[in-house]
């Protein structure tokens, strides 16, 4: 029994279901808000260290043998993505306490917060397919609710292209299980892959493999196919067009969070189970990747809105994991893997960051803000060791994860591909700095109603926001400055996902 | 009786896009319950379908016989039919209040996200 792959799952519901049970008492839903997301952060590194020591981690749910139950499978991926999930869970949990107001706290935003946090952890540790789809939907149902709390015109507007979108993917997604369970009379994930390697003929197989990338792709918001120009607007857009509206705290959750859940099943999917025609499916995986980034980045350059132009971003990032996944050699996958991890970390920072910034001027308007560095210096330090980073300026964690799949492509010798790349880290840096000399470098612009100015914010809330802030920033720097000790756990994960035959034998048990 | 089956989730698969493609939220909310329940039926016509035998052990304990339905589909399709029925209920509710706070019932009049 290893009650470390369970607990991730486990907790956060329980935390869910106390909170529900003092729905009056918002002072115990903020203790359990914080406590319930530690235990989280600790269980996460409970579990990776027992990765660590022992490759995969695995329960039977129910005591069933594994292809029969349900089996909870974490490798070193899903073991990263889980501490990261707490990592950001508690630092969510932590700035919600001076923003979220009083109508989203006496509406339930904690237990939401808590379903949210164990949908996600679910769908990082199953390793059955039909359960990974019972996990998006617990994920999704509370990110609904979540992102109408309030019910204000926009929220509205972006919570039905949300929705509509989200359950097209899962229809999508269900019928592609259906098809492969007809064809192979199976779900759990090892026994699949097994399976699948001895199909003889791969076009079914095909199919449902491009099924499962229009299902996922849509659900880590970047999927510009061929057949993009008609599609791209509701599939990009619906990103932004979410993202900006509900409270900060809750942009920032989907923002680090929820795409990368898709590219996590990406990465899931198509390492263990649709390896057999990589000509074929990884090379619409780049296809993607590279108009993914171009898309993205053009939209964040066009836009003068500080989350938009954050919004925007996700998407060009999300070109860059899934490059990794497409160039499918070692390298890459330890660039995609290494990518995954800096990005959720310092995106949520600067989501944070923007909330900080929204507090204390009240707009997201780049046009009205302003001055910020000359009244809070250390705001805007603490803004640009994430901007840096996430443009991939050396030393901080950015730079190690872009070279890394730089070099991979250099290396695979898709050039097109290089040029992408870093074309599209200039425009990252070019965008950061748009936001950098709007926001905090500029004079403030002077309001003409001198009624519209915020009220001043306390000291003591202020600083309660730039704890998680900070908190952020310094693993941002740490992993910057111990860029080899997460290369290994990167390429040790890689080296994992490429071993989809250890993955079979840990779960089913050696197949003569 | 598959190939039947085929047909009619085809048509209901076409019948949801061509409600979902339209304008007015009230019909957007009709394609996604069809599009659910073609799903619902795909896996369950996917998965083969046999007659006149249940996957149950009979009372005097005999073993099963050669032929019985697969049960797992069966399974699957009580589940999504009780995720659909959750998430369906509140995109309902989603679109009432949406209506109630755009006034409109027209996805082009929505547009306050785009810009």
């Amino acid at each position: 029994m290893s009650p470390e792959v369970a607990l991730p799952i486990l907790i956060p519901l329980t935390a869910g279901a106390l909170s529900m049970a003092f729905w009056r008492s918002r002072l115990m839903q903020r203790l359990i808000g914080i406590a319930g997301t530690a235990a989280l952060l600790g269980v996460g590194i409970w579990l990776f260290v027992s990765v660590q020591s022992q490759g995969y981690v695995i329960m039977n749910a129910g005591g069933w043998a594994a292809p029969f139950g349900i089996t909870l499978v974490a490798d070193l991926l899903s073991a990263i993505m889980v501490v990261l999930t707490g990592i950001i869970g508690f630092a969510v949990a932590l700035f919600s306490l001076p923003t979220i107001g009083r109508g989203h706290e006496t509406f339930g935003y904690y237990p939401l917060l808590h379903l949210l946090l164990a949908g996600v952890a679910g769908a990082f540790l199953t390793g059955d397919i039909f359960n990974l789809y019972v996990w998006f939907e617990v994920m999704l149902l509370a990110s609904f609710a979540l992102l109408i709390l309030g019910g204000e015109r926009a929220q509205m507007e972006g919570a039905i292209k949300y929705v509509t979108l989200n359950l097209l993917s899962s229809v999508i997604f269900l019928s592609a299980i259906g098809l492969l369970y007809g064809l192979l009379g199976t779900l759990n994930m090892a026994d699949i892959a097994r399976r699948i390697a001895l199909v003889e003929d791969n076009t079914l197989i095909d199919v449902i493999a491009v099924m499962f990338m229009i299902s996922f792709g849509i659900k880590a918001a970047a999927f510009p196919l061929f057949f993009w120009l008609p599609a791209a607007f509701p599939l990009f857009f619906w990103l932004p067009a979410a993202y900006h509206t509900p409270p900060v705290a809750v942009s920032a959750l989907f923002a680090g969070l929820l795409t990368k859940v898709g590219v996590y099943a990406l990465f899931r999917v198509f390492t263990l189970m649709f390896n057999q025609s990589v000509d074929f499916t990884h090379e619409i995986l780049l296809w993607g990747a590279g108009l993914t980034m171009i898309t993205g980045v053009l939209g964040a350059a066009a836009q003068f809105e500080f989350r938009r132009i954050l919004s925007f971003h996700i998407v060009s990032q999300i070109g860059y994991m899934m490059m990794g996944l497409a160039l499918f050699t070692p390298l890459a996958l330890v660039g995609g893997v290494f990518y995954i991890l800096h990005h959720i970390i310092v995106k949520t920072n600067l989501f944070l960051i923007s909330g900080v910034v929204y507090r204390l001027k009240g707009t997201h308007d780049l046009k009205r803000l302003g001055g910020v560095y000359k009244a809070w210096p250390l705001l805007g330090v603490l803004f640009l060791i994430p901007a840096l980073s996430l443009a991939g300026v050396p030393p901080l964690s950015g730079f190690f994860a872009k070279f890394v799949l730089i070099r991979a492509s250099i290396e695979a010798g898709h050039f097109t591909i290089t040029v992408v790349a870093l074309l599209v880290g200039l425009l990252t840096l070019y965008s950061m700095t748009k936001i950098w000399a709007e926001v905090f470098w500029k004079k403030a612009p002077e309001e003409e109603d001198a009624s519209k100015a915020m009220a001043p914010v306390a000291t003591r809330h202020l600083w309660l926001m730039l704890l998680p802030v900070v908190g952020l920033a310094a693993c941002t720097v740490f992993i910057g400055l111990n860029g080899q000790l997460l290369y290994d756990v990167a390429e040790a994960s890689a080296a994992q996902l490429l071993d989809p035959q250890a993955y079979i034998d840990a779960v089913l048990g050696e197949q003569p | 009786m598959e190939p039947v089956m085929a047909v009619v989730i085809g048509v209901i698969y076409a019948t949801a896009i061509y409600m979902m493609l339209r304008r007015s939220i009230v019909k957007l909310v009709i394609g996604l319950i069809l599009i659910s329940n073609a799903a619902n039926l795909l896996i369950f016509t996917v998965a083969g379908m046999t007659r006149d035998a249940p996957p149950l052990i009979p009372m005097n304990g005999d073993p099963l016989g050669d032929v019985i339905a697969d049960p797992l589909p069966q399974a699957l399709v009580l589940t999504a039919i009780v995720i659909a029925f959750g998430v369906l209920s509140f995109a309902v509710v989603l679109i009432r209040r949406a209506y109630q706070v755009v006034g409109v019932d027209d996805l082009d009049q929505m547009k306050d996200t785009d810009t």
